[in-house]
């Protein structure tokens, strides 16, 4: 289940993404105003065109938040948004209840755009390789200079900038640990990998985002 | 063998992170890090990124009219399936 992390960095649920999920207005202007979100769902499942259109606005910004964090273009995040709504629409007559709904709609997203990113030819199966360690990222980087710690809160644009250029396998793990807030295990399973290099890659993903960001403080940008 | 946690040096504790962090032990109480500023100044901002990315909220929506693009597939899609 996404959102329960280890203990170092504990959850808050639901999470800010969750929280936005239900807040979103329809795309059908002659949509009627929304029943229970369960009816809706019910509905839907049914095959009713309106409750579906309601799914997607319910969730559309989730998703899309998604995809283009993962790949970083909007076009092809709408591309893959699409899709994602697609494979819904063929498959929510399946959900059973067993999780949460967008917990369900999520990662079916996540598959979504892994398989599209697998297309791509993007080495999620060899993460090891990319997990060697470097003279750039190597833990020897972060020795010195504590006076240029992180305190406080860092700007929201600022780390959207710093993960955006991040190498897609550390930000992968990156997005779907600390930001979609799943576990290792459920990410090794996604990936591919080995738990072990799950937890190796993301610690490597935060600290390249810690190196950006304490770039962009010396440079007098916002952190 | 593995060294005695009050007697790493940083590089030895920082090779360690990613599994310390990673299996939820409360890392703040390692031995290392009551005699380590740099470290602790390190995990202080690993664990201020985590925050910061658990707090982010979803980017701005999809493009208005990817709704009609949907629902477009959806009817074509439900066509081809037709038989009649």
């Amino acid at each position: 289940m996404p959102r329960s992390q280890a203990a170092k960095i504990p959850p808050s649920s639901p999470t800010a993404a969750e929280q936005t999920a239900v807040e979103e207005t329809p795309p059908v202007q002659t949509v009627p105003p929304p029943p229970a979100v369960a009816e809706v769902l019910a509905l839907a499942q049914a095959g009713d065109h309106y409750a579906f259109a309601q799914i997607y606005s319910l969730h559309k910004r989730r998703v899309y938040s998604l995809c283009l964090r993962m790949v970083g273009n909007p076009s092809e995040a709408e591309d893959l948004t699409q899709e994602a709504f697609l494979q819904l629409h063929r498959k929510i007559a399946t959900f059973r209840g067993d999780s949460a709904f967008s917990t369900w709609l999520h990662r079916l997203s996540i598959n979504v755009v892994l398989m599209h990113l697998r297309k791509k030819g993007l080495p999620l199966t060899s993460l090891d390789e990319a997990m060697e360690p470097t003279h750039e990222d190597g833990p020897g980087r972060s020795f010195g200079a504590p006076d240029l710690a992180l305190t406080g809160s860092i700007d929201r644009l600022a780390l959207e900038r710093a993960m955006s250029d991040l190498p897609a396998g550390y930000r992968l793990i990156f997005i779907l640990h600390d930001v979609e807030g799943y576990e290792h295990n459920e990410i090794a399973a996604m990936l591919e990998c080995s738990v072990g290099n799950s937890k190796s890659q993301l610690h490597k993903a935060r600290l390249k985002l810690r190196a950006a960001l304490r770039t962009a403080i010396q440079k007098g940008e916002p952190s | 063998m593995t060294r005695d946690p009050q007697f790493m040096t940083c590089q030895e504790f920082q090779e360690q992170m990613a599994e310390l962090i990673g299996s939820g032990e409360d890392v703040n109480n390692h031995p290392h890090l009551r005699m380590c500023a740099t470290c602790r100044a390190l995990l202080a901002d690993l664990q201020t990124i985590a925050d910061a990315a658990r707090e982010l909220l979803p980017v701005e929506p999809p493009a208005e009219d990817l709704w009609q693009r949907i629902e477009l597939a959806i009817q074509k899609e439900d066509s081809s399936l037709d038989p009649g």
